[in-house]
């Protein structure tokens, strides 16, 4: 492994770790999302990094990365409707307000 | 390039699915606000007929467009078997679908519906990550849009939200694992490729990893203990035959592509690496299911915990990972479609009429509906595998599955799931108690169920009653798992 795709490497890992980090911690949920759309484009410049590093020859890792780009947008969209509807229902996002279903 | 279009000829399960689709979504978007009562039979029958026609549909293996997808004859037996288990969940859900609470948005349940099944046919016949992941999230993301359902229910909503961000996490996870499989792979996401890779490189670090990630993605997709927290919560929340549709058609789909996965891309590592992780899981998933499901008293809750277990079992055939357990597991879910269905169909009935879940509203059912009792007991039976019943069969299939390994790891781990089976006995048992033994004046009033309700459940029944007793659908998935691995299903197996 070369140093320049280590120097790469480390920001898309720490923004993964970052994420999932988030994840468990944030208890508001935009915030959560916020971490998840974190994961999911540390997933996007790994895939990037990989093939222009190793592979330069090839393309599916580039092809991988645009299609996981739409289906992030798509993910997010719904997140959103979804915590639209638990606002009006609620006033709030806090995750501590949301525990009707427990047990 | 040219492409060959007669290729889209291969995808003919897809596209009856996807033709389903346009019609009932074209339908539903021209047609007047009278004219949309017709939505629910149009949708079953152009469903019923696509079913009935996936029958004829199953053809040789075939591979189409640059070996990106496959289908054979397993395949096409998969497909069929989730076709007749939604074609049950379209049945039992008309009630509810034209009820007040889903009349506005009736076409909506049909079409999400229909584009998850599309997706989950992807995801088994894909041979290529890029498409895998495709059909994946096209499974997984209508139905979070299909659990936030009841709009008025708040309960709905935050099923919902907990559904959609424990989907995307594990997705994000899952795509984690195989940022790094592109890695080893040399450039290529074609299944046949990777696995090609790994087979020649030594064990890596790294190589461990994305196979942790890989197999933590799919535990959150099929509700492996420890990642099935979700399940109580979302099963609860969502819409009845949401739910149903969740627990069945949704983890048949995972299990089959997960063994697809594991064996065709993996199948290298299986005895130094996963067959140890899905060894750890299976013990954890049967055991904690069970041990939860016991103190439940919410039906639906209940029924969350009783589908984690049974993941569990449907997960033996993919550690046994031979013929055998290629065959049992799609014959064990087939009978977990028509039990749990059956469970799901008694449930729904009395919560249209009355609103009512909880296990206490259950004592003392057969005095006011005895065939729903009886349709129950006959279901609870099957699930807990009680002999006469299809569930007994799957179960002890299951396992002799397991044992032809002859290893001794793997008898402790047939002893364990035997005695969760008794346990689970237990927890399916007091269910019947209730409905049978408790003294107690019935809760449920003597009401009459729709006639498509009725039909559903005989449907259920029937399956329970004579799944097991004619071996010929055993024998049928049996030649097809052989033809599949004769061609190399399990070739890349150490």
């Amino acid at each position: 492994m070369n140093l320049d795709m280590l120097m790469y490497l480390i920001p898309s890992l720490i923004m993964f770790a970052c994420g999932v980090f988030g994840f468990i911690t944030r208890r508001n949920l935009i915030a959560i999302l916020i971490s998840l759309e974190l994961m999911l484009n540390a997933v996007d410049l790994n895939f990037v990094i990989f093939n222009r590093f190793l592979f330069p020859g090839e393309l599916e890792g580039m092809f991988f990365t645009l299609f996981s780009i739409g289906i992030a947008a798509a993910e997010t969209a719904l997140a959103i409707a979804i915590i639209i509807n638990i606002f009006r229902a609620v006033k709030n996002v806090d995750v501590k307000e949301i525990t009707k279903l427990k047990f | 390039m040219n492409l060959d279009y007669s290729q889209f000829f291969a995808m003919r399960m897809e596209l009856l699915v996807l033709a389903v689709f346009l019609i009932v979504f074209l339908f539903d978007t021209f047609a007047s606000d009278k004219g949309r009562k017709a939505t629910t039979p149009l949708a079953i029958i152009c469903f019923g007929l696509a079913t009935v026609a996936g029958f004829f549909c199953c053809g040789d293996a075939v591979t189409a467009f640059n070996g990106m997808y496959e289908t054979s004859p397993v395949i096409s037996t998969v497909k069929c078997i989730l076709n007749i288990g939604a074609f049950i969940v379209l049945l039992q859900a008309v009630n509810w679908v034209d009820s007040e609470d889903g009349a506005i948005r009736r076409g909506e349940f049909f079409e999400l519906l229909f584009v998850t099944l599309f997706g989950m046919y992807l995801m088994i016949s894909a041979r290529h990550f890029l498409l895998f992941i495709i059909g994946l999230e096209s499974a997984s993301l209508p139905l979070a849009a299909m659990v936030a359902f009841n709009k008025n229910k708040y309960e709905s909503h935050e099923a919902a939200v907990k559904y959609i961000f424990t989907a995307v996490f594990s997705s994000a996870i899952f795509m984690m694992g195989l940022s790094f499989v592109y890695a080893l792979s040399g450039g290529s996401l074609y299944f046949s490729d990777i696995a090609d890779m790994i087979a020649t490189q030594p064990n890596s670090v790294m190589l461990i990893t994305a196979l942790s990630f890989v197999i933590a993605g799919f535990g959150f997709k099929l509700s492996l203990v420890p990642f099935h927290l979700w399940t109580a919560d979302t099963y609860q929340g969502a819409p009845t035959s949401v739910t149903s549709y969740l627990s069945v058609i949704s983890k048949g789909s995972a299990a089959f592509a997960f063994l697809v996965v594991l064996c065709q891309v993996f199948g290298s590592v299986y005895s130094d690496v996963w067959e140890w992780m899905m060894y750890a899981l299976i013990i954890l998933t049967i055991t904690v299911g069970n041990l939860f499901a016991i103190r439940q008293r919410n039906m639906k809750r209940f029924m969350a915990f009783s589908s984690v277990s049974q993941a569990g079992y449907i997960m033996l055939g993919i550690i046994a990972a031979n013929v055998l357990g290629m065959t049992s597991m799609i014959f064990y879910i087939l009978v977990y479609i028509f039990s749990n269905l059956g469970v799901f169909g008694v449930i729904q009935a009395i919560e249209n009429k009355t609103g009512l879940v909880s296990m206490d509203d259950y004592k003392g059912l057969h005095k006011t509906n005895p065939w729903l009792s009886f349709a129950m007991t006959l279901a609870v039976f099957s699930l807990a595998g009680i002999p006469p019943f299809a569930g007994f069969f799957s179960k002890i299939l299951i396992f002799t599955s397991v044992t032809e390994h002859e290893s001794t790891a793997l008898y402790v781990l047939v002893l364990i799931a035997l005695i969760n089976t008794i346990i689970s006995l237990y927890y399916y048992l007091l269910v019947v108690k209730a409905m049978w033994i408790s003294p107690d004046e019935p809760v449920v009033p003597s009401f009459r169920s729709s006639c498509i309700e009725r039909f559903a459940l005989w449907i259920c029944t029937l399956g329970i009653v004579l799944l097991g007793i004619i071996s010929c659908v055993y024998g049928t998935i049996y030649c097809v798992s052989d033809q599949a691995a004769a061609n190399g299903f399990f070739a890349s197996l150490l």
